[in-house]
């Protein structure tokens, strides 16, 4: 029952991240990106990351995905047009190379996965206590993680975002003059 | 229990599906999406391998911390592709390439 539900939303992510490069229409491909979003949220929590997968929801889909949709339907509808008018062809000349590129590195990651034999490595496979059961408690554990050992990449990581709030705000303001 | 490989190959697929995305597509914005693709797969291989270290839940620590970094840099760039788009009228990644004015 598990293992099904998870290759349901597995099966759902790739889906439906193969539509998102495969429509046209923009609004439509970030609708889609979306339902992606949510299922990685599904996968983190069969991997045992509540938390992660709360804040994926919460940042990624409440945060990035209205940003990206109201930054381009607040400001301009032109920039949502394609730049060119579709060709009758699904898949034009210009695809192939990045086509060629991605089947390539997928073809080098596969055969690197299965040279690595993830399965058993040896502090996997030796991990034995540090194993996440999925009663525990992971909240716990992060936040004595983040308020121990890394607590000075924390707080670098709270100035680098008040940084990129106020790049962002300053590069998106509307008059001209500097 | 899913085994650890299957988290991976998802994750290599999305990494490609990120790659062809960011390769081929002529608008900044898919390939703004690409790049969150390829982000995710990361994520995603972060968290498959946190769960075998409990204790000091590294992978997923620094899952949030990539997180919180694509989100900061969703928003910079943006504003950035506003600011080209009133710049060069278009968002085409292979029409914009001057670097002066």
């Amino acid at each position: 029952m598990e293992s099904i539900i998870f290759y349901v939303f597995a099966a759902i992510v790739l889906s439906s991240a193969l539509l998102v490069v495969a429509t046209r229409n923009l609004v439509r491909s970030i609708f889609l990106f979306f339902i992606t979003l949510f299922s990685m949220a599904g996968l983190f929590i069969f991997a045992l990351a509540d938390f992660v997968a709360i804040t994926q929801i919460v940042i990624y889909v409440g945060g990035v995905l209205v940003l990206m949709i109201f930054a381009f339907l607040l400001s301009n509808k032109q920039i949502l047009n394609d730049p060119e008018p579709l060709k009758s062809k699904i898949i034009g000349l210009h695809h192939l190379p990045g086509i060629f590129v991605s089947l390539l590195f997928f073809g080098i990651i596969i055969w690197s996965l299965t040279l690595a034999n993830t399965d058993q490595l040896d502090w996997i496979a030796s991990s034995g206590e540090n194993t996440l059961k999925p009663s525990d408690n992971t909240t716990h554990y992060i936040g004595i993680t983040l308020m121990t050992k890394y607590l000075l990449p924390f707080e670098v990581v709270s100035v680098f975002l008040l940084m990129a709030l106020i790049g962002a705000a300053h590069l998106a303001r509307k008059e001209r003059e500097i | 229990m899913i085994p650890l490989s299957h988290f991976l190959f998802i994750s290599a697929t999305l990494f490609c599906i990120g790659i062809y995305a960011v390769l081929s597509k002529k608008n900044a914005i898919m390939v703004l999406i690409g790049i969150e693709f390829m982000l995710n797969a990361a994520i995603l291989n972060f968290v498959a391998f946190g769960k075998y270290d409990k204790f000091n839940a590294s992978g997923q620590v620094f899952a949030l911390f990539a997180i919180v970094l694509a989100a900061a840099a969703v928003a910079v760039s943006l504003a950035i592709i506003l600011n080209v788009y009133q710049y060069y009228k278009t968002i085409d990644p292979t029409r914009i390439n001057k670097l002066k004015d």
